[in-house]
């Protein structure tokens, strides 16, 4: 990132034509090389993006001509989305808001998806362990797994009638009456989602792993013979050099999180939608459905900006905690 | 003094012991649901269907062979994806060098506004695009055709990131040399800078081949004729109203697994370094 600072405010039209032949042949080269991304993102990205939004001040379904200008309402998806109990409800004993169910399961799954790959980390990283190699090749597999082939597996295992897990508890003497309904049981869903999630931490887990292995070892002596114990070594060590992978896998999970829904799709065919109870009616799913089941082009690009700006400024409300506790190596000189 | 130093001794072992048992339950937790998905794969319907023993009472490789005929497209499910995860890669590898290259090692007005502005595309939400690209596809007659499965993924965003973080750590010195032998920027990518960056372009090539291998939504969304639908839509088609056979919808998983599986285990040396050093970098 050394280049964004040193380099002098670029692109004007005045620099291009003060370039001499060896700079502007650079500059020619330059764009060629990168034309391929340039046109995906101005086709795939930045114009359908745009179109989304224009959709979003339009009153359209899905087989609706989007170029037809009697359609325009102005703000009105706003103002619905505003109003949209579908959305915010956080009331209990009432059916929860989307955007509720997606923060209410963020705040269990986040936690354990950040915490426990750094403990299998930490202890994939001690020397005292024989077969370092083995245990991180077992932990990584799971997260290479097709998705389609993951919710298979995991739906089978889980079956309150017959999976295995649950013939484990059953075996361990949990009475059949007390067995945990899974992704049937409003009071064992999150639980069993964030199982399923669980099994996929091998990425997260392996950047800290090699986060971890990248601190000089001197720091961890220089520690003992301050006297520092394991937890002061990791709270003042260990820690503060492996933030930045911390931080990248916290923002990598923030943004998962508000775009999660093919899980709750795929294990909810022919459930009702949400279920059970409305509690895994996750907002990205709510989104899916408006634009597919319900086929209201609009209101759905209406809920997909929305997306796109509760995921930014969550992003940048993360970069403002950063300065306090996220350690970048080399930069306070 | 040799009491002191059993007990260290005594909570050393028991230290590894707790280490080694956490782990190894952790791993177990890992592997546990495939050796399910194996053994259900090769069981009968009926032992398939309940959960009296965990291995099959005889063991149905026939299974496999029925799964792969069963529903008459299989294979060509699974051609449709391999033709789909290859073509996707080569084409990612090219773009992203390319790029990757001008972001890390050319100087050109405005390439930091650019590099910005790829870095913020990787926030976008897929549904922010979803609709109107379908829209393109339909317009540009691209449903049920290869185009429509690959063209939109061939430029990638978090490959060129990966592979200029890479490049940016090749000595400026080498390009310097290269130069002075008359060397054009894309004989130095070719002959200097790819050959050594073989874990970031196995990396990158893994993460695409994989992306491309489990996609499942822009695939449902862009082929309507089941002959051009992709592996990961094909097995749910084993899920009938009239009952699942579950013993070959698990055989037809665990094709789908395989190749995916062994590709990690010949690239992970290689893989594993690449994952790490753009972690680190974050």
């Amino acid at each position: 990132m050394e280049n964004l600072i040193r380099l002098p405010k670029t692109g004007s039209p005045e620099t291009i034509r003060n370039m001499g032949p060896l700079a502007r042949r650079e500059f020619r080269n330059g764009l060629l090389f990168i034309s391929p991304w340039i046109i995906g993102f101005l086709v795939f990205t930045l114009f359908p993006m745009l179109a989304t939004l224009v959709f979003s001040f339009m009153n359209l379904r899905l087989t609706d001509n989007p170029l037809d200008p009697s359609k325009f309402v102005g703000l009105h998806n706003y103002a619905a989305l505003l109003k949209d109990a579908q959305v915010w409800n956080i009331r209990p004993d009432s059916t929860p808001g989307s955007l509720w169910v997606t923060i209410r399961y963020g705040l269990i799954a986040i936690p354990v998806g950040i915490l426990l790959p750094m403990g299998i980390a930490l202890l994939v990283n001690n020397p005292a362990l024989k077969g370092q190699n083995f245990f991180r090749s077992m932990f990584y597999m799971p997260y290479i797994v097709p998705f389609v082939a993951s919710i298979f597996l995991w739906a089978g295992v889980l079956n309150p009638e017959f999976g295995w897990v649950n013939m484990t508890l059953l075996a361990l003497g949990v009475p059949r009456s007390d067995l945990p309904g899974w992704i049937n049981d409003i009071n064992w869903v999150y639980p069993a989602y964030v199982l399923l999630g669980i099994w996929g931490i091998g990425n997260a887990m392996l950047t800290m792993l090699a986060g971890m292995q990248a601190v000089p070892t001197d720091l961890y002596d220089a520690a003992k013979v301050d006297g520092a114990g394991s937890f002061a070594r990791f709270a003042y060590v260990t820690f503060p050099m492996i933030s930045p992978v911390v931080f990248y896998n916290l923002i990598l999970s923030v943004v998962a999180l508000f775009q999660y829904f093919l899980v709750p799709l795929a294990l909810n065919t022919g459930n009702a939608a949400g279920f059970p109870g409305g509690a895994t009616m996750f907002y990205n799913l709510y989104l899916y459905r408006t634009f597919f089941v319900f086929q209201n082009m609009s209101y759905g690009s209406t809920l997909a900006w929305a997306l796109f700006i509760i995921i930014l400024i969550v992003t940048v409300a993360l970069f403002a905690t950063a300065r306090y506790w996220v350690y970048y190596a080399g930069e306070r000189q | 003094m040799t009491v002191a130093f059993n007990r260290d001794r005594l909570i050393h072992i028991f230290k590894r012991l707790a280490i080694h048992s956490i782990l190894l339950i952790g791993a177990l937790f890992s592997l546990f649901p495939f050796v399910w998905m194996v053994l259900t794969s090769l069981k009968s319907y009926i032992e398939a269907s309940a959960a009296e023993s965990f291995f099959p009472s005889r063991w149905l490789f026939s299974n496999y062979v029925q799964a792969w005929n069963q529903v008459g497209l299989f294979p060509r499910y699974f051609e449709n994806t391999l033709f789909m995860a290859v073509t996707t890669t080569l084409g990612v590898l090219i773009t992203s060098s390319l790029a990757g290259y001008a972001f890390a090692r050319m100087r050109f007005p405005g390439r930091d506004t650019l590099f910005i502005i790829l870095l913020s595309t990787m926030m976008v939400p897929f549904e922010v695009t979803l609709i109107p690209n379908f829209i393109l596809m339909r317009d540009l007659h691209w449903i049920d055709r290869y185009e429509a499965l690959i063209i939109p993924w061939t430029a990638s965003a978090f490959s060129i990131f990966l592979l200029r973080q890479f490049f940016k750590a090749i000595p400026s010195e080498l390009y310097d040399a290269a130069v002075l032998d008359g060397c054009t920027h894309l004989q130095f990518l070719w002959s200097i800078v790819l050959p050594l960056s073989k874990p970031a372009l196995i990396t990158s090539a893994l993460f695409t081949f994989l992306g491309s291998w489990n996609s499942l939504m822009w695939p449902l969304l862009v082929t309507n004729n089941p002959v051009m639908r992709p592996l990961q839509i094909g097995i749910t088609s084993f899920i009938t109203d009239a009952g699942t056979e579950v013993q070959y919808l698990l055989a037809a998983v665990t094709i789908s697994v395989i190749p995916v599986i062994l590709i990690y285990f010949f690239l992970q040396r290689w893989f594993i370094e690449g994952v790490a050093r753009v972690g680190i970098r974050g």
